[in-house]
């Protein structure tokens, strides 16, 4: 899979592509940003907690968003809502992900038709790397969409891709 | 005491501000009053020694349709273990009603509620502002007639 697979044979040295390691170092610490808006807030600290255990993936929550990597957006966000969530993201340090979980973030869930105060869909207001279906998604299917995105994050580059 | 024995104890009281009533074959009795008198009713209805009713169950608000609004109150005794339900009427153009935050503090939130989902007005609130909606919001909500804007704040709001 990763970096230290081929071991250290010749006297400690790796050699590996700059795209690599970096990959390997960032989908290795996914740091959450630890806020929740609604019951999927629930299923995510479940997720979190010794159960299912996150931190096995590198993955833990930290209380600012200056030092997180991966934005949960765990739950109903509504309009009001809407506004903070877009200045946490602008707070967040590049590279930034957005995992979208749950029905309601992913597109307004319930609230599709009558949810006079609900944005529908969190991508309307930031860019989402992952959607996780469900309402509320199972930890599983949270850790699923984690590993989709340390997945993505693997075949990242520092050279930009020409424009098709 | 029985809600007739309220009821009548109200009407000698306060007369003809006690507009309608229905205390008979219903689980919850209640009677209708005058919106600009609910504060002095209320405060009757707490400190009276017969009637007691120290809490404030609920506050809630009514959209009754073809302009008329509402709020009902569910008054609760428990010295004396007895409930009486209050309601008033307004209307859209003139939805004022006299605010009970000075007697219960409990209707504090409340009528922020009804406030920001209906638009009555509580006269003699203290800080009466949306609670749950944000403070630009345009509208009120839970009425019949409401119509969902199509953005707020450059976010679109319809599916």
């Amino acid at each position: 899979m990763g970096l230290l697979d081929q071991k250290f044979e010749n006297s400690n040295i790796v050699i590996t592509s700059m795209d690599n390691l970096l990959n390997w170092a960032r989908l290795s610490s996914l740091w959450g940003m630890q806020f929740g808006l609604a019951c999927c807030a629930i299923e995510m600290m479940a997720t979190g907690a010794s159960h299912y255990d996150l931190d096995r993936f590198g993955t833990f929550f930290r209380g600012t968003p200056r030092q997180s990597d991966v934005m949960i957006v765990a739950g109903t966000v509504t309009l009001k809502m809407a506004s903070r969530i877009k200045v946490l993201y602008d707070q967040m340090s590049e590279p930034r992900y957005v995992i979208s979980m749950g029905s309601c973030s992913n597109c307004g869930g319930p609230y599709w038709e009558h949810g006079y105060h609900v944005l529908k869909g969190v991508d309307r207001i930031i860019p989402v790397d992952v959607y996780v279906p469900g309402c509320p998604p199972r930890p599983e299917a949270l850790m699923e969409g984690l590993l989709k995105l340390q997945e993505k994050i693997r075949s990242e580059s520092l050279a930009k891709k020409k424009s098709a | 005491m029985t809600a007739q024995e309220i009821l009548d104890s109200l009407r000698t009281r306060f007369g003809d501000a006690i507009l309608d009533a229905r205390v008979e074959g219903i689980p919850d009795p209640w009677v209708k009053i005058a919106p600009a008198r609910v504060r002095d009713i209320c405060l009757f209805l707490r400190d009276d020694g017969q009637m007691l009713f120290d809490v404030l169950m609920c506050l809630s608000g009514m959209d009754y349709r073809g302009g008329k609004l509402g709020v009902v109150y569910h008054c609760d005794s428990t010295v004396k273990r007895h409930r009486i339900v209050l309601k008033t009427e307004v209307t859209d153009a003139d939805p004022h009603v006299s605010s009970v935050e000075s007697v219960w503090k409990t209707a504090n939130w409340h009528e922020r509620e009804a406030y920001d989902m209906y638009g009555v007005v509580f006269d003699g609130h203290p800080d009466l502002r949306r609670i749950l909606m944000p403070d630009d919001w345009q509208g009120y909500p839970l009425r019949k007639d409401y119509q969902v804007p199509e953005f707020y704040n450059g976010m679109k709001v319809p599916y």
